[in-house]
């Protein structure tokens, strides 16, 4: 029952998402009215959301009829992760993708009268609708029957049932991803709509701020995720998936760079930048998603793939044919070297070499084995080669943002020499003091050099507040993360042994007693639990450090214990224990600084939240189209 | 803007430069996967890091202190590895394994890292959930 109705329901949406296309595009050519459009657009997002949530009853009711249910679902498994397990697997995060994107559309949609730009824009988002709507539809559909009916189900991966992040990461990373089609769809649409198009940049920016605040949120939670979940104790591990939702991020900031003040400077960049966002979703899409490439993340062969890397190529024929013809108006003239205009430009250029870098990276796994018969796989040392120094000279970049907020070039010289001081004090007393190898040391100095300089900006600022509160806070962020990456890198330790009962195993200044081991059953998973006695300085806390083994899924799971402290985290991981109960195998690392690392990444999802604020006062277009009058001001961004 | 053949020329640049990094960076992070029967009729192949791939052969893992000792097979070779540190359950036998290492002078492949895959399955899951990545 529930299946049918969601079968419907995936038709419904396919049917409107085709009509909507072909309405907007009568808008667009004929100028017809939009109000056809706009309902069917809103069809759209009634039809993907009924999906969403018909799958969601069918998974709180435990009907094992409905194949995604039967596949993910189980009695056993808590609300949390029931509601959670809709995007726990493909078919299921396909619908909420759909709804995302939908959800999209009906915000671009939803002026009474938009002008041609924006109705050209929405058959560019029409169209990618009802190809994932198709997908879904045709290729994924998660409502199909199953017979027999079984009594039971298997769960969600137990991966995706330890964390309370699995409710929050993939949301606003979809959010993020799908953010990404309206610059997108605007860039595409800019050439066809004549003088109504030659505002696009200002009309994607606060689209392109609200994907970006939300990619580099989702990024950071899974990062956070990944920490927090998987007993290795890292964050990033230059995996292909991770590489997939990083490139779109660095296209997306270089873009939030080019369009500053309406983007006329960098027009050709701004078309190519928001283009490129969208399609390295759906490259990184069609990456992930069809087990081309090699990763522990990668799903199953799907019948996807195909379909997908055919979206891909599609999208890239239609940006390029429809963006190739413009002819960028000529620009005025050379900037100075110590300019926003040049820096914005060498931070592209940066921002979009190292997404090359990390583009091949991640693709090359993909042509060795037809161009040399044999599998390869990339490590990460290929990434701190070429990603990390190029990010540290971004660092640097960020650094001279200060400098640009004045027009005077002796006044500009003269408020980096107080951040320069500050940095090679900080490389010296660092390097002195430490000997954290050459690329941290550079980090630090890099972090040094901004934070001081925007420092000096905010108490010369306090009165005035204004835009450039956004940048001092993205900025500052990044610089925390730089701090908290290159600050855990160097100076993490980690030791790895078996211990008895009543034995200690030490690192740095932190020591672990295990106190003893417990075997038990818990909700039908095999757990092993080891409980620690964990000393800092100067506290001793209780730390139980546990193994998961889930026979329905064939997997264990390893739950760390973590003792986070103002400047160091003490992370204690269970590897193995002896048959008897009598050892364990315990991995007690020190991480410091890590925790910078989500405080960086929380405040450069403010700093872009501020942007989109700023860009919503003051986004009014300077010469609004007759038609877009009647909008109060405030909407128009 | 600079004028039309400096930017030429300084595109040129830029391309070449970052062409030389990725070629530097790639020399010797480029790990190949192996497997035990082409370790078997060539070691020089895994002298240098490879991944080594195959299945764990029943009745052969043991646990020496802390290195895990065990054989993989493939294509009727077996190949002995030693790898320091035991993961949680990550080799079971008569299942798929995938280990990073080197071939030592000894015939033993001595690997540092295992690459994890849960399960029979590439598990199915979120797009970019943060599955177990590397187990170093």
């Amino acid at each position: 029952m529930l299946g049918d109705l969601g079968t419907t329901s995936l038709t419904a949406g396919l049917v409107s998402a085709v009509l909507a296309a072909l309405l907007w595009l009568r808008v667009a050519l004929l100028g017809a009215a939009a109000r056809p459009a706009r309902l069917a657009s809103a069809a759209t997002l009634l039809a993907a959301a009924a999906a969403c949530a018909l799958l969601e009853a069918a998974l709180l009711g435990h009907d094992f009829s409905v194949r995604f249910v039967a596949e993910n679902g189980g009695r056993h498994v808590p609300v949390y992760y029931t509601i959670t397990s809709l995007w726990s697997a493909m078919d299921g995060s396909l619908l909420l993708w759909l709804l995302i994107l939908c959800g999209y559309g009906a915000l671009l949609a939803r002026r009474r009268t938009p002008d041609r730009l924006r109705a050209y824009a929405m058959v560019v988002v029409s169209v990618a609708t009802t190809l994932f709507f198709a997908l879904s539809a045709f290729a994924a559909d998660p409502f199909q029957a199953v017979h027999p009916v079984p009594l039971d189900g298997p769960g969600p991966n137990p991966l995706l049932q330890q964390h309370p992040a699995m409710g929050v990461h993939p949301p606003l990373l979809y959010a993020g991803y799908l953010g990404m089609v309206v610059p997108f769809a605007l860039a595409l649409a800019a050439p066809l709509a004549g003088p109504a198009g030659r505002d696009w940049v200002r009309a994607a920016r606060p689209w392109a701020l609200i994907a970006w605040a939300t990619l580099t949120a989702g990024i950071a939670v899974g990062a956070w995720w990944s920490y927090a979940v998987l007993g290795w104790g890292g964050y990033w591990a230059w995996d292909p998936v991770e590489n997939a939702s990083l490139l779109p991020w660095l296209t997306a900031t270089a873009f939030l760079h080019t369009s500053m003040g309406g983007g006329r400077s960098r027009d050709r960049w701004n078309t190519v930048l928001a283009c490129a966002g969208f399609l390295l979703v759906l490259l990184g899409t069609f990456l992930t998603r069809s087990g081309a490439v090699a990763s522990v993340h990668a799903f199953t062969e799907s019948p996807l793939g195909p379909l997908l890397l055919g979206f891909v190529l599609l999208a890239v024929l239609a940006a390029t044919v429809l963006t190739g013809r413009n002819r960028p108006a000529p620009g005025p003239g050379r900037a100075p070297l110590l300019s926003r205009r040049t820096a914005v430009l060498v931070n592209a250029v940066l921002l979009v070499t190292v997404a090359a870098a990390v583009l091949i990276g991640t693709v090359l796994p993909l042509l060795t084995e037809p161009l040399t018969g044999t599998r390869a796989s990339v490590g990460p040392g290929y990434y701190e080669r070429t990603a990390v120094p190029l990010a540290v000279v971004l660092l640097l970049l960020a650094g001279v943002t200060p400098a640009l907020w004045v027009r005077d070039r002796a006044a500009a010289l003269r408020r980096l020499a107080l951040p320069g001081l500050a940095a090679l004090a900080t490389v010296a007393a660092v390097g002195l003091l430490s000997r954290p190898g050459p690329a941290a040391l550079t980090a630090f100095g890099a972090a040094a050099f901004v934070l001081t300089g925007l420092l000096a900006e905010v108490a010369a600022r306090r009165r005035r507040p204004g835009r450039a509160w956004a940048a001092i806070l993205a900025h500052a962020g990044l610089a925390l993360v730089a701090v908290g990456v290159a600050g855990s890198s160097a100076y993490g330790q980690a030791d790895e042994r078996t211990v008895r009962v009543g034995e200690t195993l030490r690192v740095a200044d932190v020591s672990v007693r295990l106190v003893s081991v417990h075997r038990g059953i818990d909700e039908g998973r095999m757990v092993v639990r080891a409980t620690t006695q964990l000393s800092g300085t100067g506290t001793t806390r209780t730390a139980t450090p546990t193994l998961r083994y889930d026979p329905a899924r064939d997997t264990a799971v390893t739950v760390p214990a973590i003792s986070s402290g103002p400047h160091r985290d003490a992370y204690l991981t269970l590897i193995a224990v002896a048959a008897d109960g009598s050892s364990a195998t315990l991995r007690l690392a020190v991480n410091p600084l890590v925790g910078l690392i989500w405080a960086g990444g929380a405040l450069i999802t403010v700093g872009g939240l501020a942007a989109l604020a700023v860009s919503a006062r003051s986004g009014r277009p300077r010469r609004p189209d007759p038609v877009d009058r009647r909008v109060p001001a405030g909407v128009a961004a | 803007m600079i004028r039309r053949p400096g930017r030429l020329a300084l595109i040129a640049v830029l391309t070449a430069a970052g062409g030389l990094l990725v070629t530097s960076a790639l020399n010797d992070t480029l790990t190949y996967y192996r497997t035990p029967d082409e370790v078997a009729a060539d070691p020089t192949l895994a002298r240098d890091r490879v991944r080594l791939s195959g299945k764990v052969v029943p009745g052969s893992l043991r646990r020496d202190g802390e290195v895990a000792v065990f054989q993989l097979a493939d294509g009727g070779h077996e190949v002995t590895v030693r790898q320091r540190g035991m993961p949680p359950d990550t080799f079971r036998e008569g299942e798929e394994a995938v280990v990073e290492g080197r071939l030592g002078t000894d015939g033993v492949f001595h690997a540092d890292h295992v690459v994890l895959r849960h399960g029979n399955e590439y598990g199915p899951s979120s797009p970019a959930a943060p599955e177990p990545t590397d187990a170093r």
